[in-house]
């Protein structure tokens, strides 16, 4: 059973945690999310130009890149990261260049032996596929899609035709971090996805508190918190796992007890 | 493989799926995606509409003031001759898109797009700008056609580029201040796709160069193409040949290929397109072909000024509307192909070629063209008398006085 299988499978929804790798100090924030109770971790490979990325992440990007961040740090995280949560869902998610830039088969074998479990490249549409996503499938590492408002039922089988691991619903057409979704739309967009795939399907994009969480994992398979945490290391630089902490322990305290029906 | 090396016509691409050889492609959000197939699509249409093509021609002629001249400079051609070998010195030849209204070629592919933006139902344009011509281009048919406009500047472009934002606030559009990274083109456009990435329903993205995702490429390349099928009926029936030589400055790369591109199928034709060697292309530069590698950035997959990592490296040029660290990704395939011949010109040269072409022959040229002037006053000392180069004069230089000023140690 995949590490995904497997966290998606608990009685309950999956609290999903994005934080940037090379911003404050990453390791003690990892251990501090999963401590706090996430179930899957996804992190943030810094990029020069985040252009689906709201201010709170930009800068995050760009305090890991200005201590120095390179490529070889976020396997270096990851590795350790994997060596200390053996069971722990990981994922990197960025943008294409830095992950093309050696090679996709380089970057692939690099995930592999890291540990990485997914990769989701927000810039590589399933047109582009063949760029980066034969050389991550080969290598065992699942290529995470994202859906959006924006995928029409006509769209919607070209984007599952390649994605595995799971399915990330992009709730607002926009950019991370700024405004959220109604309920409403969300739980008929998941229906929909759900409809077509039998991946599960996490939903992101404007999720900051443990209420909006909460009603959003009644849902969903697992919700994505990212800029809020994002922002609390910007705020508390080394002393950011405590805090950290303390906000995770909320959020999947909501998350996991807005549905418990695979009890 | 042999099919990109030597391909029949260097005129039909890119591909269906919008790639020039391994270049160009759709890199963006899936967000975008949906958007981006339909702009396509409904580009497919209009170029086979009569209507459309009818309407972008009456703007060309009436509101832009097509065709622009093409110019003999007479006496740049034997300033070049003093210093050139016996029998040496090639006439030059302008392509006088300076005259064009709002200063410059940018506009031509504003109508284009603009006329895209209202057959698709859009209401609100976008655009982001480096010098601000392209700012002052979108601003200009935002009013003619009535349409709220936001264009996104880099902070730093904002500073040394103020005559073209107050033109773009007379002309009603809001001119935002980017202040992220080095605060120029690059992050000007990176703050564009985060305002169209969440405003998808109602607004279109004017693209200012033959870049981006396809189908931005292509059909900037075709709005611009007016440039090079004027230049080649005019230099037929002012000298019954093909000139020698076209040459044009690149920053993106949308004056170069618009001149070039109705030329690729003429084996006589060379061509020459001029990057920005900034302070030299060992210090700081914009020079993304001679100086970078490809990689994918802002939609497409194209040379990219990036450290060994794939972090972007800004780039650097005296003048605002080069200084970016990607090129469009049809220069990319014509130098891999070698269709297509690059060289680059510094700050310092282009300076020099800016002074040059005020005193000899009475035009103030913008310093984006500068850089090709002083690229043909190197190679027309090396060819023979009777060749012909044709030099895009993209860009007049107005809005540059205060930077040349500055570099020149006058106080204005």
């Amino acid at each position: 059973m995949s590490r995904f299988d497997a966290a998606f499978g608990k009685p309950h929804p999956a609290l999903v945690c994005f934080v940037t790798a090379g911003d404050g100090p990453t390791d003690a924030v990892l251990d501090a999310l999963v401590e706090g109770g996430a179930d899957v971790i996804e992190l943030g490979m810094p990029f020069t130009d985040p252009m689906a990325d709201g201010p709170g992440i930009q800068l995050a990007n760009l305090r890991a890149l200005g201590k120095g961040t390179k490529t070889a740090d976020v396997f270096r995280i990851a590795a350790d990261f994997r060596a200390r949560h053996p069971e722990v869902p990981l994922v990197l998610m960025g943008y294409a260049n830095p992950m093309i830039h050696r090679g996709a088969d380089w970057f692939a074998e690099q995930c592999a032996k890291a540990g990485v479990d997914g990769v989701i490249c927000v810039d590589t549409p399933p047109e582009e596929d063949a760029e980066l996503g034969p050389f991550l499938r080969d290598a065992g590492v699942a290529t995470i899609r994202l859906a959006t408002p924006t995928t029409d039922a006509a769209r919607l089988p070209q984007v599952l035709e390649t994605a595995t691991g799971f399915l990330y619903y992009v709730s607002v057409a926009g950019i991370t971090g700024l405004q959220q979704a109604a309920t409403a739309s969300i739980d008929e967009a998941v229906s929909r996805l759900k409809a077509g795939t039998d991946l599960p399907v996490a939903v992101g994009f404007g999720v900051r508190t443990p209420e909006q969480a909460g009603a959003i994992a009644k849902v969903a398979d697992g919700v994505v918190v990212g800029s809020a945490l994002v922002e609390l290391v910007g705020k508390h630089g080394d002393d950011a796992p405590a805090h950290v902490r303390e906000l995770t322990t909320a959020l999947a305290e909501a998350v996991h007890a807005a549905r418990k029906e695979n009890a | 493989m042999n099919e990109t090396a030597h391909p029949n016509s260097f005129r039909n691409q890119p591909d269906e799926r919008g790639h020039f050889g391994q270049f160009g492609g759709r890199y963006v959000s899936e967000t975008l995606m949906p958007l981006i197939l339909d702009l396509e699509k409904e580009y497919n249409r209009a170029k086979t509409d009569p209507a459309f093509k009818a309407e972008f021609e009456d703007l060309l002629e009436h509101y832009v003031g097509r065709p622009s001249p093409l110019y003999y400079a007479e006496r740049l051609t034997d300033e070049l001759r003093k210093s050139a070998p016996d029998g040496m010195g090639a006439q030059v030849w302008f392509k006088r898109d300076e005259l064009n209204h709002t200063g410059a070629h940018k506009i031509n592919n504003c109508i284009g797009q603009i006329l895209l933006a209202v057959r698709m139902g859009k209401t609100r344009i976008i655009a982001e700008t480096g010098a601000g011509q392209h700012g002052v281009a979108t601003a200009t048919v935002a009013a003619r056609f009535g349409l709220p406009c936001v264009v996104y500047m880099g902070a730093k472009d904002v500073e040394r580029q103020q005559p073209n934002v107050f033109r773009m606030r007379l002309l009603g559009a809001e001119v935002k201040a980017v202040k992220a990274g080095a605060a120029t083109l690059k992050d000007a456009m990176n703050e564009a796709l985060r305002d169209w990435v969440a405003n998808v329903h109602d607004t279109f993205y004017i693209i200012g160069t033959a870049a981006g995702p396809h189908p931005y490429p292509a059909l900037v390349r075709d709005f611009q193409s007016v440039i090079g099928r004027e230049a080649r009926e005019q230099m037929l029936a002012r000298t019954g040949k093909l000139p020698d030589l076209l040459v044009a400055a690149i920053g993106g790369g949308s004056n170069a290929i618009g001149l070039f591109h109705p030329f690729l199928d003429d084996p006589s034709v060379k061509m020459l397109g001029v990057e920005a060697a900034g302070y030299g292309l060992d210090k700081d530069h914009a020079a993304s072909l001679a100086g970078g590698s490809p990689g994918i950035l802002h939609g497409n997959k194209t040379y990219l000024l990036q450290d060994d990592d794939g972090q972007i490296v800004e780039g650097h040029s005296i003048s605002a509307g080069l200084d970016y660290p990607g090129i469009g990704p049809e220069h990319s395939w014509l130098k891999e192909t070698g269709r297509v011949d690059y060289t680059s010109a510094t700050d310092k040269e282009a300076l020099d070629a800016f002074q040059l072409l005020c005193r000899t022959e009475g035009i103030i040229p913008a310093l984006e063209p500068s850089h090709a002037i002083a690229a043909v006053a190197k190679v027309a000392r090396e060819m023979p008398r009777d060749a012909i180069i044709c030099a895009n004069l993209c860009g007049r230089g107005d809005k540059d006085i205060f930077t040349v000023a500055d570099a020149l140690g006058v106080e204005l």
